[in-house]
């Protein structure tokens, strides 16, 4: 993986350049004192990861972010803990990390950041055009291990916070991914989303009550604004 | 009582018996922090109390990274106290400063 840094305090830069000095997987191609020269390279250049500071003076790490159109996977390196809800928010961040650094965090760092871009890598790939009745399949990554999911097994995927819940037939699976990802990549002629949280397969929608569906015992909220989406699709008898 | 004292514990497991590594992230702290320190000074006179809340921020990490725990701690409410127009405590985060320039200029 080749990354970039970019943090205005040079020690900080410097811990963190160690740190992916002693770990063969990744490669700094650059550091910056600043998000400007940053995003300057990164119009010239790709990298797989970019280890970014929040408080940078005119230019914070959130406005970096804001800015790139396709951006990399993003690791925030902050002092402040209590900024971990907003960088959730932001699809390309993958991790947060206080300073000062640790070693093992970093590490654990790391196999995160490989993890998502294994599965953007997987969700991108995946045969999401397949619009055949839920026929096809999407692969999903659990600790290291690729697994077939039918998409006609599938019950319903929930949002939880920077993963993803996915319930079948059998089982249920929490990926690092989001929402809005793993939209794109199913069919949608059997999944809706029907609420902020909450993608469903509709044909396995056993009944439905005021604001919420049951799919097997699964009881899902709709939100006033996805419910007329989620009639259209019914084949309801008048 | 005792002022609490910086010391290298971080740096060292940091470089991990790397010499170089640590000779260099030395000088990296040496040439740094003055720089820091001034414009913390500067800031604070001119009662810039934002600016001075943003360099608080980023010396705190030097803080860390020297071992000082109780330093940090003041730090961070320090900053926070900044953001309210409040300096009561640069009496406090001075004489840390102080403690900090000494020890390094005898590393």
């Amino acid at each position: 993986m080749k990354c970039i840094i970019v943090d205005d305090e040079a020690t900080a830069r410097a811990v963190v350049a160690k740190f992916c000095e002693d770990s063969p997987e990744i490669s700094v191609e650059e550091d910056f004192s600043n998000a400007i020269d940053a995003i300057k390279f990164l119009n010239k250049q790709e990298v797989d990861v970019v280890f970014l500071d929040i408080h940078m003076p005119g230019f914070t790490g959130f406005d970096f972010v804001e800015t790139l159109k396709n951006p990399p996977k993003i690791v925030l390196i902050t002092s402040d803990k209590d900024l971990a809800l907003q960088a959730y928010e932001y699809e390309a961040i993958v991790d947060y990390l206080v300073k000062p650094l640790t070693k093992d965090r970093f590490i654990k760092c790391l196999n995160k950041v490989k993890t998502a871009i294994q599965n953007q890598a997987i969700i991108e790939n995946a045969s999401s055009t397949n619009n055949t009745l839920g026929l096809g399949e999407l692969f999903i990554n659990i600790d290291h291990r690729l697994i077939k999911l039918k998409f006609n097994e599938i019950l319903v995927i929930q949002a939880l916070g920077d993963y993803i819940n996915i319930k079948t037939e059998k089982t249920e699976y929490k990926v690092h991914n989001t929402l809005k990802k793993i939209k794109e990549k199913l069919p949608t002629d059997i999944f809706l989303q029907i609420h902020r949280s909450y993608i469903i397969n509709f044909t396995k929608i056993i009944d439905i009550e005021d604001n919420s569906v049951l799919i097997d015992k699964n009881v899902v909220p709709i939100s006033r604004s996805n419910k007329p989406k989620l009639m259209q699709h019914l084949n309801l008898l008048k | 009582m005792s002022e609490e004292q910086p010391n290298l514990n971080y740096v060292k497991e940091l470089a991990g018996g790397d010499q170089s590594f640590e000779q260099k992230f030395l000088g990296i702290i040496k040439s740094e922090f003055p720089v820091e320190k001034q414009t913390y000074i500067d800031c604070l006179a001119k009662e810039d109390y934002n600016a001075t809340a943003e360099i608080v921020h980023k010396l705190k990490h030097k803080f860390n990274i020297l071992g000082l725990q109780k330093g940090y701690r003041l730090a961070v409410g320090f900053e926070e106290q900044l953001k309210y127009g409040n300096s009561k405590l640069k009496d406090d985060f001075l004489r840390i400063l102080i403690t900090i320039e000494n020890y390094i200029l005898n590393i």
